[in-house]
């Protein structure tokens, strides 16, 4: 179960871009994130791992508390949350083996990461995994020279190698085309419950958001506006939701990604 | 009614007229000034037309009868080039992760700027001479002064090229929870690997070049065997190194070229 509350995140001296901000998650749920840009969706998912400091609040995943950890602690916390971002992340130059076994970096030792030996048990499931998204024959084959689907389906894999508790996905469908996006889509939500893993996806895309997901958070200026099932959002949530100027969030909320 | 303007001029590059005008008479005031004032003597000018004009008479034809001496002057810059090429690059790796913004702390940063901007700041020249005055005269000097040659060089375009990688992929190494070796090889080192490549070759390409230079004053290889044949008035030996130099460096350039541009 993840539990975030009151997390607030400013950067620098500006409007805080989350603004004290509670969250529950559990079970193998998929919640969608909507929100316009720079409602603080990206910051909330990467304060939860953070790749983003929050600024003050709480992180609990299945007992351990995230803010508080020391750089050790943390890194080997981070092994317990799987991420997949918008722009796939994959290591280009490496092969989609490589890409891979780099999701159990925090497990195995430099030597065996620089040495390419891998354990036998990681490239069982790595095979596993891949055979399961439908790109175990592109094991040798160089990152880059796969589709953006075929690449995020590396990035998922990558992420579901730590043996997470939970994955966060970061817009994972932005830079898909309509037909792979919803099958990214599908793939996610497929995982979740065979998996029991609960998965938090950043969307833009409201009407996919609706078809996959169990659960729907919106998100305004650094709060929650809105949280419920899927058919509960109708036109005037969506208003409240996606109202304003987004350059005006932007202005507010300064460097966000 | 507004009138359609047929006529554009491009916008002058100083808008302000009077700081335009004001700088081209300046500069051009400032040119006319130093020619007269340097003490160029047109005597001493003519004297030495007359002097290059036997130095080029004592040139022809070029000598190769002691190719002996070429050869092994040839061979000692290629040991120094390569030797100097291979330390240099594996100074400068660790040092251009120093001295890129993105993976390195503050203070580590400034140091390793602070030690690329050193080994820039002197010509190679200077650094053959100190290291001739420091370990005595040979290829040993030489290597030396091309290895701070190259990390100024290498590491300084190295670093440059760490600072504008994909960041994204040292955060998804982040996010799995890798260590921080194990994410600069996973996450950096196959983003620059194809310009390490690229500047490794060049930088034996460019060592050759510059052992020339530094043999000049005493740091060996090819440039001492033609300050020895300058030295004894053989300048007939001296046009035959000369050529040499040029056709190794041409042949060497279009090596070099070609795998870069196969690597690119």
């Amino acid at each position: 179960m993840l539990k975030i509350s009151k997390l607030t995140k400013r950067y620098g001296a500006g409007d805080p871009v989350l603004k004290e901000l509670d969250l529950t998650v559990e079970g193998d749920q998929l919640t969608s994130v909507i929100g316009s840009s720079g409602a603080g969706k990206s910051t909330l998912l990467r304060c939860i791992n953070r790749l983003v400091e929050p600024t003050s609040g709480s992180v609990d995943l299945n007992g351990t508390e995230f803010t508080t950890l020391n750089r050790r602690e943390l890194r080997t916390a981070r092994r317990r949350i799987g991420m997949v971002f918008q722009s796939f992340n994959l290591i280009d130059r490496l092969t989609v083996m490589e890409n891979v076994q780099s999701g159990r970096l925090g497990y195995i030792s430099t030597w065996a990461a620089l040495t390419r030996r891998y354990p036998r048990e990681d490239i069982r499931h790595a095979y596993e995994l891949m055979e399961r998204v439908g790109i175990a024959h592109y094991a040798d084959r160089r990152a880059d020279e796969l589709s953006g689907g075929e690449r995020q389906r590396v990035g998922v894999v990558r992420a579901l190698m730590q043996r997470p508790e939970i994955l966060l996905a970061d817009e994972p469908t932005a830079s898909l085309d309509p037909k792979t996006s919803e099958q990214i889509m599908s793939l996610l939500r497929d995982l979740a419950s065979e998996l029991k893993l609960p998965v938090i996806i950043n969307i833009h895309n409201v009407t996919e958001a609706k078809e996959y997901s169990d659960r729907i958070v919106g998100m305004r200026y650094g709060r929650i506006i809105f949280d419920d099932r899927p058919d509960r959002l109708d036109k005037p949530e969506m208003d409240e939701i996606y109202a304003g100027v987004p350059a005006m969030d932007r202005a507010e909320v300064g460097a966000v990604a | 009614m507004s009138m359609a303007r047929t006529t554009w001029r491009k916008p002058p590059f100083i808008k302000n007229p009077t700081l335009r005008y004001g700088l081209y008479a300046a500069v051009t005031i400032y040119v006319v000034f130093t020619l007269a004032t340097l003490p160029i003597d047109w005597d001493r000018v003519s004297d030495g037309m007359r002097r290059a004009q036997r130095i080029f008479n004592g040139a022809f034809p070029p000598n190769f009868e002691r190719s002996g001496l070429l050869i092994d002057g040839f061979l000692e810059s290629l040991k120094i080039a390569i030797l100097a090429t291979v330390g240099g690059i594996a100074l400068s790796v660790p040092l251009a992760f120093m001295a890129a913004r993105n993976v390195s702390i503050k203070p580590v940063y400034l140091l390793g700027r602070g030690i690329i901007i050193v080994a820039r700041s002197f010509h190679p020249v200077i650094v053959a001479i100190i290291f001739v005055k420091a370990v005595g005269f040979g290829p040993f000097a030489g290597a030396l002064t091309l290895v701070v040659y190259s990390i100024g060089f290498v590491a300084k375009l190295l670093a440059e090229r760490i600072e504008e990688i994909d960041f994204g992929q040292v955060e998804a190494m982040r996010s799995v929870g890798a260590g921080f070796l194990s994410t600069l090889v996973y996450a950096v080192v196959p983003q620059i690997m194809p310009r390490l490549v690229g500047l490794g070759i060049y930088q034996l390409d460019s060592n050759l070049r510059a052992s020339a230079v530094v043999g000049i004053v005493g740091a060996g290889g090819i440039g001492a065997t033609l300050a020895n044949a300058f030295g004894r008035y053989d300048y007939d030996f001296a046009l035959a190194i000369t050529m040499v130099i040029v056709g190794v460096i041409l042949l060497s350039e279009a090596v070099s070229g070609f795998i870069r541009k196969q690597i690119a």
